[in-house]
């Protein structure tokens, strides 16, 4: 059974109170964050008056996450609550206002027990760029958790929690959870609303979560989705059952594995590890498809432009005015802004700012953001052919398992190319999922499935079909089970 | 594509950065090595190819137009760096 609908179960039946729940996760908190800093803020008073009204409302029934602790990513507003963005910018930012995802995911009566680490707005492939510090991998505390959304993944991997909330504009919630070993979903651009989610990259930010298995996936799913007029990109669908999409059959199921995604640059472990994962959708009567998306390596150029150019012009509005970082003593108003943003983000945050600024400006426009534009429809077209073919397309999440801290941090491209098998999806918009599929020197590895534009539905159908036949996704670290 | 020293500073202008004069020439050498990266782009043959803006080829809604927001002056300034009389305070811009 689903982690969530057993605590859900146990808190029905009062074998456990959502208080006593939430004091447990504290708890875990306490004794395991210090070595992987996967939070930068508990909020352990509000935490425990949010269990304490959940317990009220348990008594009158209630939602089936209602009681249940999770952790958000510091990149979604919460009232009250300090909301960093792995920043010295909003280092001192407490937003006046809630996210909708948090707000829906509160009126599910969840229990938010604070805010994880994160790489500084959401920029990075292994938390190293967070102002916080690096979160370290439960599975390997030498190494990193993967990012953005490192601090989620590493709390939910090592029992801090049993779900956290991610975002994922170029693969920041399926590789980190391929890392950490546990499954995490990004859905359709639009499927959940950004309001109050700190900008990085627009038309690639979308919401989501880690949890245990993909059912725990569709619960969440179900509370985050919807319609928000306050999100001007927010797709007015209705939201269907997607815990009831969950059969586990997959008889029949046309599954795409492209070529290109299996190519030089994957690591032999982890090859073998998704190809025994994809054997196993064919044992349970999924046809295996050989297809080919034939611009995937235009995939990574293209989005190091369409993402800094995007996210120089929303963190143009960090200007040491409103709220956040203002430097000390400014001369005058150009001086504000030059050591406000000068010192208030840091390294990497920078050079995307740069890389966005120049790929704007005047005489590189066309040659840079215009063609870049060009290039990402021809790589959501290539996924819509796939997609006349096959119901659903199986790949590795990553090129190989967690590596050191500090090994990539010095060299950017290096870094980005990390993300080659799932950036292709957000430029696309699509909704993917990384489950655990084996382990490689000790070190999880995940396989992604994608599916078709808001088939949230059949896409954890397949992950679930998957986890209902294999055990990856139970194993735990070391010392955190 | 690489960047010179006086192009990061210029860029680095352009997005109101100050960068420490030192950190400046392995600024021009990362940011050499990113566009190295997406002059991979020349590669694809976008003739004819309409630019996407938008994963989902939407445009944007309309919404009517009705006062939606309502005032919170007060939360919004508690979280300032600095106002006065309900006002944003920044250096001086007039003699």
């Amino acid at each position: 059974m689903s982690r969530l609908r057993e605590l859900a179960g146990q808190l029905a039946a009062r074998k456990v109170s959502a208080v006593e729940l939430t004091r447990e996760a504290l708890a875990r908190i306490e004794q395991h964050d210090a070595e992987l800093n996967a939070l930068i803020t508990v909020c352990a008073d509000r935490a425990l008056a949010q269990a304490a009204a959940a317990d009220q409302a348990l008594a009158a029934g209630a939602s089936p996450l209602a009681g249940i602790p999770l952790i958000h990513k510091d990149i979604f507003c919460t009232n009250g609550v300090r909301t960093s963005c792995g920043s010295r910018m909003l280092d001192n930012f407490v937003p006046p206002y809630d996210a909708t995802a948090v707000e829906h995911l509160d009126a599910a009566g969840m229990i938010t027990l604070g805010k994880a680490n994160m790489d500084e707005f959401a920029m990075g492939s292994s938390n190293e760029t967070s102002f916080y510090g690096p979160v370290r991998n439960p599975w390997n505390t030498d190494c990193v958790p993967g990012g953005s959304s490192g601090g989620s993944a590493a709390a939910v991997a090592a029992g801090l929690a049993p779900a956290a909330t991610g975002t994922d504009t170029g693969g920041s919630i399926r590789q980190p959870a391929a890392l950490c070993g546990i499954t995490g979903f990004k859905p359709t651009y639009g499927r959940v609303s950004r309001w109050g989610m700190i900008a990085f990259a627009s038309s690639l930010d979308q919401a989501g979560c880690f949890a245990r298995s993909a059912e725990d996936c569709a619960l969440l799913l179900q509370a985050m989705a919807g319609f928000d007029e306050r999100d001007s990109t927010a797709v007015d669908q209705p939201v269907p059952d997607y815990a009831g999409a969950l059969t586990g059959d997959i008889a029949g199921l046309k599954i795409g594995v492209p070529s290109e995604y299996f190519a030089e640059g994957l690591d032999v472990g982890t090859r073998a590890a998704v190809e025994a994962g994809i054997k196993e959708l064919e044992a349970q009567g999924a046809a295996i498809v050989e297809i080919s998306l034939p611009h995937t390596d235009q995939a990574v150029p293209t989005y190091y432009v369409v993402a800094p150019a995007e996210a120089s012009s929303n963190l143009s509005r960090f200007d040491g005015v409103r709220y956040g970082y203002r430097c000390d003593n400014p001369s005058d108003l150009e001086d504000l802004y030059l050591r406000s943003r000068g010192e208030g983000f840091g390294r990497e945050v920078q050079r995307r700012i740069m890389v966005g600024t120049y790929a704007l400006s005047a005489g590189y426009y066309d040659a840079y953001y215009l063609k870049a534009q060009k290039v990402r429809r021809l790589i959501a077209d290539d996924f819509r052919r796939a997609f006349e073919q096959v119901d659903v397309i199986a790949s590795p999440t990553t090129q190989g398992p967690a590596f050191r801290l500090g090994e990539k941090l010095d060299d950017p491209v290096t870094m980005y190319l990390n993300d080659i098998y799932t950036i292709p999806a957000n430029l696309a918009g699509l909704p993917g999922i990384s489950v655990p599929c084996g382990l490689v020197n000790d070190l999880p590895v995940g396989m992604q499935l994608l599916a078709p534009w808001f088939e949230e539905g059949r896409l954890l159908n397949a992950a679930h079909a998957y986890q209902q036949a294999t055990d990856w996704h139970t194993r735990r670290p070391a010392g955190y089970e | 594509m690489s960047l010179k020293p006086e192009q990061v500073r210029k860029v680095a202008f352009l997005a109101r950065l100050r960068l420490d004069e030192d950190r400046v020439p392995e600024y021009a050498s990362e940011l050499s090595g990113i566009l190295g990266l997406v002059d991979q782009l020349e590669q694809a043959d976008t003739d004819g190819v309409e630019p996407m803006a938008h994963p989902l080829d939407l445009t944007a809604r309309l919404r009517p137009d009705t006062v939606t927001e309502a005032d919170q002056r007060d939360a919004f300034q508690a979280i300032a760096p600095a106002t006065e009389a309900g006002l944003y305070l920044v250096p001086r811009v007039i003699e």
